[in-house]
């Protein structure tokens, strides 16, 4: 059998990884947002504008994991014209959609505990929002940094004569 | 993993914005008499709403029942807090046995929020039939009603019914997965063991009485707070010095009143870091004792406004807050 025929489900499989695993991460931090922004609420309905802000700051991980997602479908020619995807360069696709789709998930969760913290912050005090904001939004930098990673190797395998 | 208290912890956040701060207490004490003292107790939303009049006790009432019906909306299982409510149960069983064996019934003397409905008490003590209660208390319950009738002394009445409610408090304790609470039952196990070694020691109680009252735990020796009460006060604080309760020491000296300021003090420097918590149970734990301090210290201010004490004094017996 020719090695090369694994190419194409490989590349599948770490398209699917990133959007599955990145979105495993942003669902769970989501939920756990919108479980501390519901406690505010409940109490203080005025809230909801600035605690939903919080609750949405793990999401992002899923839109990124989507993204490379969509990448990696349309290099590989499941989206558009269909394109021949050696052995080799499926496994660089599934390491590039494993790394989007793994520090989606750790990053999203630990975010979410960041953004939860910032709930609690908020509801004490409302007037450091500015600050909420920032604690887990400086998690968010680690998972830019993987989607950066990530997209400049979706881009560039198939350049790759390998 | 253990449960998550994500939403519960977020509310609790909200209403420690409506704790009593220092500057609360300021304009308490700035109030001339009990009566300003309510009102403007009630404007802060104490009580029940402003048309209703509630005096002093009813309002510490009413604000005691509002932590439980406020907790009750928090989590499935009550059962994760019995290690709070379980005093209650013990004071409504002793409640129900001195007013059934006596026959006398003061008003207010059952609380709420314990495990068992206090109808339920009276009619266990009433009919002589225990099974109505869990294990816990029927026990208790039986021995203390039976001592009572046949003694008629109600010191060694609460002695007993006191001790079990600590051994019930610790084994709860042990079976919970919160740091806090079982921090907090050691500390109210080994405060209450303090207490009655001090008494004891200034009325002279025997050995046997001792022995009979005190609770074990973790962090006093029975044996040396026995040996120690048996022999002087001096040597009593001396062991204590020996103990984690060395800074209580001072308070014993000063006055009773000291002592139990220091006591509530500890309560709220134990459950100070759960300020930072976000997802356990921790935060919970510390709103409700939080609260329970707060109607304490309440409660000291304005016997104090009642009997017309000078503020100064009042001051010094005012507890720590939580916020």
């Amino acid at each position: 059998m020719d090695i090369n025929v694994l190419g194409m489900p490989l590349a599948v499989l770490g398209a699917a990884l990133a959007a599955l695993l990145a979105g495993i991460g942003s669902a769970i931090g989501v939920g756990m947002g919108g479980q501390a922004a519901a406690g505010v609420v409940t109490e203080d309905p005025g809230k909801f504008g600035k605690v939903l802000i919080l609750q949405l700051l793990p999401g992002t991980q899923g839109i990124y994991g989507l993204l490379i997602a969509f990448m990696t479908l349309s290099n590989i020619g499941v989206l558009g014209t269909p394109k021949e995807v050696t052995f080799a360069q499926g496994l660089m696709y599934l390491f590039a959609g494993i790394l989007m789709g793994v520090a989606g998930l750790i990053s999203a969760k630990w975010q979410a505990r960041a953004s939860v913290s910032g709930i609690s912050l908020l509801a004490k005090r409302p007037d450091q929002f500015g600050k909420a904001m920032i604690f887990p939004a400086m998690v968010e930098t680690y998972a830019v940094l993987a989607l950066l990673v990530s997209l400049l190797c979706v881009a560039n395998i198939g350049n790759i004569a390998i | 993993m253990a449960e998550m208290y994500t939403y519960a912890v977020a509310r609790v956040r909200c209403r420690e914005m409506a704790l009593l701060t220092r500057a609360d207490l300021s304009r308490l004490m700035q109030c001339q008499t009990e009566e300003e003292c309510l009102r403007t107790l009630q404007d802060k939303g104490w009580g029940k709403d402003t048309a209703t009049h509630l005096s002093a006790e009813e309002m510490l009432i009413e604000e005691d029942r509002k932590i439980w019906s406020f907790i009750g909306e928090l989590v499935h299982d009550p059962g994760v807090f019995d290690v709070l409510r379980l005093p209650k149960d013990f004071n409504n069983l002793k409640a129900a046995v001195k007013s059934v064996i006596t026959k006398v019934t003061p008003p207010h003397i059952y609380m709420s929020g314990g495990t068992v409905p206090p109808e339920t008490m009276q009619r266990a003590v009433e009919q002589n039939d225990f099974s109505l209660l869990p294990d816990f208390l029927a026990e208790p319950g039986r021995e203390a009603a039976s001592l009572l009738l046949q003694t008629r002394d109600g010191q060694r009445c609460d002695i007993l019914l006191d001790r079990a409610c600590l051994m019930a408090v610790q084994k709860a304790a042990e079976s919970s997965e919160c740091d806090l609470l079982r921090e907090y039952a050691e500390l109210t196990t080994a405060i209450a063991d303090i207490k009655i070694a001090v008494r004891a020691q200034k009325t002279g109680k025997s050995r046997a009485f001792l022995q009979e009252a005190l609770a074990p735990c973790r962090t006093l020796s029975l044996d040396s707070l026995t040996a120690a009460a048996l022999k002087s006060c001096d040597d009593l604080l001396s062991y204590l010095m020996l103990t984690p309760y060395a800074p209580a020491v001072e308070a014993l000296k000063d006055s009773a009143s000291a002592f139990e300021k220091w006591c509530d003090d500890r309560v709220i420097e134990l459950i100070r870091g759960q300020k930072y918590e976000a997802f356990t149970l921790g935060p919970l734990v510390a709103y409700i004792l939080a609260r329970q301090n707060e109607i304490s210290t309440v409660r000291v201010l304005l016997a104090g406004k009642r009997n017309h004490m000078d503020d100064g004094l009042i001051q010094e017996r005012l507890r720590d807050l939580y916020v």
